[in-house]
């Protein structure tokens, strides 16, 4: 009975660390784009959720084609790069993070931005009349009320960017540390035919999806009950 | 203040001033801009030609424009609009964080014993019902210490009991603190239960602005001609008789008896006198059942509808005006004019239950 390869741990380490950057980098970006695309009257405002929402559809060849070419040495992240001494982000875990970020935003954007429509602007109006600054008020207000949709985007997010292949297949490569997370590490084991690697991560995979599916169906469950 | 320009297909060309204390009733149909009215006062909807002053602090004028929440306004929506995720306590603390102490003082606890909250503190939004929600409300836009109070129907959304249950709060407060109100209804009972001053409005124009009770019986404004009109008056209890249950109201000359619960001495009462409960006699009647009975003076005699004709009254002994609407036969057969002099018996006065 051979021994299970060494080398099993730091895609999951690796992946973890991937997904939680990537989560917090989209509850801070998305969270504001999620308001302008809740309250704005912007008639191109459908233009700009559409363009978030492409990832949805995309094959991730395409969109991994193009986040090669903008992150490599001719594009902006050869130059953001530059200032670091690399030459490019292609293949780095900091290129791995912006692609995830583009790659996932949809499903974090649009829980986000469903629960400030449900909400509408009254609480904002009533707290701006008892005297809440609007920072304030977001603070107060809006985050505790739109609590189970940050959730959800959280959530999402989170599971999205462990779930991805394809993207960072085109701009990840498999550099053991960097860029190699789980689902490349499955498919490496799998190239070179070590079976139980591969069953063993992607059935700690599949256990993953059920149970946080499973717990977002629950939450949403306690939250419709509770009523806001 | 004066708000221009248009919502939509709705133009909104309403200015008008209001004197900076007791309640002033924003009144007319809806959907006849009064609260858009309220909410350009509050900041919240924003006329690029709005000019809005209150108490010679511009709130807007021009370029001008304080945002909502640097104005020291209380703002009682029409649903109560409570925080789901905050207790009613949490409610109002929010209200009360916020404010600098000034204006209208009132501390947590007096506001939670002037509108009876004190029971529902630790409860949930959701678990109260529609009146109590409302309670809350009012109290939350209090603590947060406002120097005007803006309230938009505050009790439309609620059913009748609920109503009842809230009206005499409203009365405590706007008797007890010296904070100015603007009140939004489409409902004349409100209005004359609670306000001094009327601001009538329609197809988002003023129509008229003064005292209540002026303009309740200026023959020339609709309200006077109505089928319900009716003067009301800001009496104070002068004696009551416990043998018989009965008040004794003054107000200038005017005395009035009353029928109603025990009332402390000196407490001001608001009294409505509908003009159909005012009759008219040439001599003081022999035997009448009638307690108030006041010798007045014709001062009008208009056609109000097909058969009834409205008279306004100056009572003798000073005070003020009333309304009487009798039918057109008797106008004929008494051959009233103005300035006959005859007496004037008030079949019943309602006081409104505290």
């Amino acid at each position: 009975m051979e021994g299970l390869a060494p080398d099993l741990w730091p895609p999951i380490r690796l992946t973890i660390e991937l997904a939680t950057t990537t989560t917090i980098v989209l509850l801070i970006v998305g969270t504001p784009i999620a308001w302008w695309l809740a309250r704005s009257q912007a008639w191109w405002k459908e233009a700009v959720a559409t363009v978030v929402a492409m990832p949805i559809v995309l094959p991730p060849t395409v969109l991994g084609f193009y986040l090669l070419v903008a992150l490599g040495p001719e594009g902006l992240g050869g130059a953001l790069s530059g200032l670091t001494g690399r030459r490019t982000l292609a293949f780095t875990f900091e290129g791995l993070v912006i692609g995830s970020v583009i790659y996932s935003m949809p499903f974090v954007v649009q829980p986000i931005r469903n629960a400030f429509e449900a909400m509408g602007s009254r609480p904002l109006e009533v707290a701006a009349t008892l005297r809440a600054s609007p920072l304030r008020a977001f603070w107060t207000v809006v985050v505790p009320l739109a609590r189970p949709g940050f959730l959800t985007a959280a959530v999402l997010g989170f599971a999205h960017t462990v779930g991805e292949f394809g993207v960072v297949l085109m701009i990840g490569g498999s550099v053991p540390g960097q860029t190699k997370v789980l689902s490349i590490a499955i498919y490496d084991y799998v190239e070179t035919m070590q079976w139980r690697e591969a069953s063993l991560l992607s059935g700690g995979m599949a256990l993953f999806a059920f149970v946080v599916l499973l717990a977002m169906a629950l939450i949403e469950k306690r939250v419709a009950r509770v009523g806001v | 203040m004066g708000f221009r320009g248009t919502l939509g297909r709705f133009r909104l060309d309403a200015r008008f001033e209001t004197p900076a204390r007791g309640v002033t009733a924003l009144f007319g149909p809806s959907g006849c801009g009064k609260t858009t009215v309220l909410r350009s006062m509050a900041g919240l909807q924003r006329f690029a030609d709005g000019m809005c002053r209150v108490n010679g602090e511009t709130w807007q004028d021009g370029a001008l424009f304080r945002p909502p929440h640097t104005r020291p306004i209380g703002y009682v929506f029409q649903e109560a609009s409570l925080f789901a995720h905050l207790s009613v306590r949490g409610n109002l603390r929010f209200g009360a964080r916020g404010s600098a102490r000034s204006g209208a003082g009132l501390a947590f606890d007096e506001v939670v014993d002037l509108l009876g909250l004190a029971p529902l503190l630790d409860r949930a939004p959701r678990h109260l019902s529609g009146g109590e929600r409302q309670r809350v409300a009012i109290g939350r836009a209090l603590l947060s210490h406002p120097r005007l109070l803006l309230m938009d129907e505050p009790l439309s959304a609620l059913d009748r009991s609920s109503r009842d249950e809230i009206l005499p709060f409203l009365e405590r407060l706007t008797a007890r603190l010296a904070l100015p109100v603007i009140y939004v209804t489409h409902d004349m009972t409100e209005v004359e239960r609670l306000a001094e001053t009327l601001v009538a409005m329609r197809d988002g124009r003023v129509q008229s602005v003064g005292p209540l009770r002026q303009l309740q019986s200026d023959p020339a404004l609709p309200f006077a001609l109505a089928r319900d009109a009716a003067v009301t008056l800001d009496a104070v209890v002068e004696s009551y008789d416990a043998e018989y249950g009965l008040a004794t109201l003054v107000e200038g000359g005017l005395r009035l008896v009353v029928p109603c619960s025990a009332l402390p001495l000196g407490q001001r009462q608001r009294l409505r006198i509908a003009a159909a409960d005012v009759s008219l006699a040439r001599v003081p009647p022999q035997g009448s059942t009638i307690l108030n009975i006041l010798p007045a003076e014709i001062l009008s005699i208009t056609p109000a509808g097909e058969q009834a004709m409205l008279v306004v009254l100056q009572p003798s002994l000073n005070g003020p005006t009333l309304l009487a609407r009798i039918t057109r036969l008797s106008w004929k057969r008494l051959d009233l004019v103005p300035g006959d002099q005859l007496q004037a018996l008030i079949k019943s006065v309602a006081l409104a239950p505290r």
